[in-house]
């Protein structure tokens, strides 16, 4: 069958579940989690790029350039974070990470 | 099916299978090089979409530098990965479970508003002759979002010094000095006069010890 | 003189004490630095009390002689909502010779108690209280409103408590005055809800508004009773003057009021305070004259007081009590008397008794002084000898007490006596014998006093207590224990020579002008048609010397006699008989001793239930509900609410992104499923 708009959409949402998967199984490795982050955004540009496309509107694909500049910010101060963290405490166990415990 | 849906069901397929190795692999690195792969298909995916400009920028930056990134940070940090899959498959019935349960709202949302047989309007765009998708990004991007451009790139320079700002260690070993302390310093904290007479008698040693070793006495 | 008084006169009047007690009680004492001694003290207070009596009797002699009248509002205070409150003056007959009487009585007292305090280290604090206590109760006769009233009322009772514990190291004075205090506070409760019903229904608190709307009160009832208003009303006010005239049974704090100095139990408690209550009827007479329920209620409890407080008074052997219980039976006397609606001879008894009883109080100081304060009659005895000027004063009061023709006493007390004899009020008959009885109870326990202390074996070494225990101060006398007795200083026995004079004449003079002349026309109201009595009264008066000869063959008289007589025999000649009487009669002396065990009801009950409320408002209401529910209660729900929101914040990071991806999902799901 011919690919429309629905194709890439299911694809965004498979990928964006299969984030919150990784969110949920590697609660303990903080740099999977980060990555399973990557992972959200990669589906929600697909969906922006897919939407771009269909509607003919630059406007999408301009917002995934944002997208992936503050990604890319993001993930240089996160793993800053990480790097900082193991320097201290020498894990990246998150269940080690509980000086905020209220 | 034609080559475009073909292609799009190949990258597809590998895309998802990637991304559940990167979530599910026991090495980080793996994972990490799984992220790359995965990149890699998602910016197939955009160049079937005619995204051009966004397929190449995707590989140069997020591969090229976000993932080259991770798998420094990766390689340099000692993991301890054994402790981290305690319990990893123990919650995988509930994380399916919401995951699954995600996805598929977020399919109903999107397929009930979005549906949208018809044929993509950019296409049509992106087929005319001298048609450019860097050409058309760019106009976008200098006109209207001018502003925003210049907020991302300060975005990008404060990213940089907040990642240089919170892992600068010095050097242990440096002897470079603070010049502003070098300047500031007073005498009194580097020198203390203590007042002393030129000469002093020495005092008369005692019979027994007179043949001992001689007294140090008071020299000017 | 013109027909109106000078306002600024008047405001001098009770301006002149309070200004002397002021700066007596600040400057006089540590609160002010103890700057002036006690000669300045004395002397800045008595020339304040002193300007008073003058300008008071300078206004006795307008409004009687050229009839002048007051009834001015000199500052407005407050209006609140249509009610004026006001400070003013209402100076008539009445009112004049209530000012003579008050400022004359604390011209006597405050120069006793020059003698009197003299060793004591409280002189100035107690020159400035009595200045203050003349400045109240002169603002309370002077008023022209009830609030004014009810001020002077409550500032009379408040100096009455600060002077009652004036020795506040003692255990017995403190109980003493708090027992005074609460007292009056039950008796001031009845007092104000009568001014709140006359407020009420009439919306003023000015005497002449009130009186003006009083035939339009007469005819209103209580809403939800079918009693009548002013009945209610006049009772109501009644109570309050129960209290402070200590009428039975809120009598109780009279006897113990004696714990205070001599000299203010003879300016409060036997000529000023105790008879604010008389004056304050008398003043609403036109009130109380349209309600015959009210009066009626005066007459019995004034006749009870008169009685009983007389049986009581000739156990003690206290000389300061028996005078204390012979003031509580002559105010059931003068109430008794407004029962009867006989007000002016109420008043005219309260202006004699002031007299006698402050003289009869101050001799008994004097006593006191000279037995080295030892205070029981039993321990003394033949002091005629050895305080002449006491001892004639003092006959002179107790003849004027027990009403011997031609004594002021006389005429008053005899008055009394044929009022009720001519009312036909419902208990006039029991008023009546009360009265008649109550005269020879008081003849017989005033000259038991009288003979035990002048006459008789002199006993005072055979006391058996030691004598510097009954007060909280110390005895310089430098006397031993067995010395004799001496006659007091002259500042102590002028006042008592000032005071036997009106003792003896003032009802001579008086009685026609005050009783069956013109003198109370206008203060006093009477309804003649329907209370007959000062009318009867009048028609068979026919002067002071007439009546004095007729006294001496009417039955008081004889009763009297009779009284002295059995006092003389019992005490004199066969002294062992009172303790036999007392051995036979065993019962009902121990009902007297106890005071018909009204102390032991109102400790042992009233008292111990009030404490328990207390406490158990203060363990339930206070530490359980307000402290333990809803103050520490709501820290402890706030801090277990805290305790299971405190899960939520676990410090992993993965508890965090869980909560916000379910938060995405139930978001989703409401914009997915609820709003289509």
């Amino acid at each position: 069958m011919t690919l429309s708009l629905g194709h890439f959409l299911t694809l965004g949402a498979i990928l964006f579940a299969l984030s919150v998967i990784g969110i949920f199984l590697n609660r303990k490795n903080l740099i999977i989690l980060l990555m399973a982050i990557e992972l959200m955004l990669l589906a929600v540009n697909i969906n922006f790029v897919a939407f771009s496309y269909y509607l003919g509107d630059m406007h999408g694909q301009v917002f995934v350039f944002f997208i992936l500049t503050v990604a890319a910010a993001e993930s240089a101060i996160g793993l800053a974070l990480l790097v900082l963290l193991f320097r201290n405490k020498a894990t990246i166990n998150v269940d080690e990470l509980n000086a905020l415990k209220g | 099916m034609d080559v475009t849906t073909g292609l799009f069901y190949l990258f597809s397929a590998v895309l998802l299978f990637a991304a559940f190795r990167v979530i599910t692999a026991r090495n980080p690195v793996y994972s990490a090089l799984y992220l790359v792969l995965t990149f890699f298909q998602a910016s197939a995916i955009w160049l079937l979409l005619r995204a051009e400009f966004l397929a190449i920028t995707l590989v140069l930056v997020y591969v090229g530098a976000v993932m080259v990134l991770f798998l420094f940070v990766v390689m340099m940090l000692d993991i301890d990965v054994e402790g981290l899959r305690q319990g990893f498959w123990k919650h995988f019935p509930l994380a399916a479970g919401v995951g699954a349960l995600i996805a598929l709202e977020m399919a109903a949302v999107l397929m009930g508003g979005f549906r949208m047989d018809g044929a993509p309007r950019g296409a049509a765009l992106a087929a005319a002759p001298g048609a450019s998708n860097t050409l058309e990004l760019g106009k976008l991007l200098y006109t209207e979002y001018l502003f925003p451009l210049q907020v991302a790139a300060v975005i990008l320079l404060v990213g940089m010094i907040a990642a240089i700002a919170l892992t600068l260690r010095q050097r242990k070993d440096s002897k470079a000095i603070d010049a502003g302390d070098a300047v500031r310093v007073k005498a009194r904290d580097r020198v203390r006069i203590v007042q002393m007479p030129a000469t002093r008698a020495a005092e008369p040693a005692p019979a027994e010890a007179a043949a001992d070793a001689p007294q140090p006495g008071a020299k000017a | 003189m013109s027909s109106t008084l000078s306002a600024s006169a008047l405001l001098a009047v009770p301006l002149a004490p309070l200004v002397g007690s002021v700066i007596a009680g600040i400057f006089g004492t540590k609160f002010g630095g103890n700057l002036l001694g006690r000669r300045a003290c004395h002397s800045i207070t008595i020339l304040g009390v002193a300007i008073a009596f003058v300008i008071s009797a300078m206004t006795l002699y307008s409004v009687a002689v050229d009839g002048a009248r007051f009834n001015a509002t000199l500052y407005e205070w407050m209006v609140v909502g249509g009610l004026k409150m006001e400070v003013g003056f209402l100076v008539d007959g009445l009112t004049a010779m209530m000012m003579c009487v008050v400022t004359f009585v604390s011209l006597m007292v405050h120069i006793y108690t020059i003698g009197y305090m003299e060793e004591d280290e409280g002189y100035n604090r107690f020159f400035a209280y009595i200045s203050l206590f003349t400045f109240s109760m002169l603002m309370l006769v002077m008023s022209n409103n009830m609030l004014q009233l009810f001020f002077g009322w409550e500032a009379v009772g408040l100096v009455s408590y600060l002077l009652i514990g004036f020795w506040y190291t003692k255990p017995t004075a403190i109980f003493a005055n708090m027992k005074a205090f609460l007292v009056n506070r039950v008796g001031d409760f009845g007092f104000i809800l009568g001014i709140g019903l006359l407020v009420a229904y009439t919306g003023s608190l000015n005497y002449g508004e009130v009186f003006a709307k009083k035939t339009e009160l007469a005819g209103l009832t209580l809403p939800g009773t079918d009693w009548m208003l002013l009945t209610v009303a006049c009772i109501c006010l009644f109570i309050g003057a129960m209290g402070k005239s200590a009428q039975f049974p809120l009598h109780v704090w009279l006897p113990d009021s004696m714990e205070g100095p001599t000299p203010i139990s003879a300016l409060i408690h036997a000529a000023t305070l105790v008879t604010a209550g008389i004056f304050m009827v008398s003043r609403m007479s036109p009130l109380y004259e349209l309600s015959d329920t009210a009066l009626s209620f005066v007459l019995v409890i004034g006749a009870i007081t008169a009685l009983f407080m007389g049986f009581l008074g000739m156990i003690q052997n206290d000389i300061k009590r028996v005078v204390a219980y012979s003031t509580l039976s002559q105010l059931g006397y003068m109430t008794v008397a407004l029962g009867a609606s006989a007000y002016s001879v109420a008043v005219f008894h309260l202006m004699t008794h002031a007299f006698f009883k402050a003289l009869l109080f101050l001799g008994a100081g004097s006593v006191i002084i000279g037995m080295h304060h030892n205070q029981d009659i039993r321990w003394m005895g033949g002091l005629r000898k050895y305080m002449p000027i006491t001892w004639i004063t003092s006959l002179v009061g107790s003849l004027a007490l027990i009403g011997t023709p031609l004594f002021s006493g006389f005429y008053s007390k005899d008055s009394i006596i044929e009022a009720v004899h001519e009312s036909h009020l419902w208990g006039s008959g029991f008023a009546y014998f009360a009265v008649i009885a109550g005269v020879f109870i008081t003849a017989f326990y005033s000259f038991r006093m009288y003979f035990l202390v002048f006459h008789g074996k002199e006993r005072y070494d055979q006391n058996p207590d030691a004598h510097h225990d009954a007060h909280g101060h110390d005895d310089h006398h430098g006397h031993g224990h067995d010395a004799k007795p001496h006659e007091s200083p002259w500042v102590v026995t002028l006042p008592l020579v000032l005071l036997a004079i009106p003792s003896v004449i003032i009802g001579y003079i008086a009685i026609d002008a005050m009783l069956y002349g013109e003198f109370f026309k206008d203060s006093i109201l009477i309804d003649a048609a329907r209370h007959g009595a000062m009318h009867e009264m009048e028609e068979a008066f026919h002067g002071p010397m007439a009546m004095a000869l007729h006294g001496l063959t009417a039955l008081p008289f004889w009763l009297a006699l009779a009284g002295v007589v059995v006092a003389w025999y019992f005490y004199l000649v066969n002294p062992s008989i009172p303790a036999a009487i007392a051995r036979v009669f065993r019962p009902i002396y121990v009902l007297f001793e106890n005071k018909y065990y009204m102390d032991w009801f109102n400790e042992n009950v009233l008292a111990r239930a009030a404490r328990a409320l207390g406490v158990g408002l203060w363990k339930g209401g206070d530490q359980g509900l307000i402290d333990g529910a809803i103050v520490n209660g709501s820290w402890k729900v706030v801090g277990r609410l805290a305790g299971v929101v405190r899960w939520f914040q676990s410090g992993y990071i993965y508890h965090y992104a869980f909560a916000m991806l379910l938060g995405v999902f139930v978001l989703m799901s409401y914009f997915v499923w609820f709003k289509r």
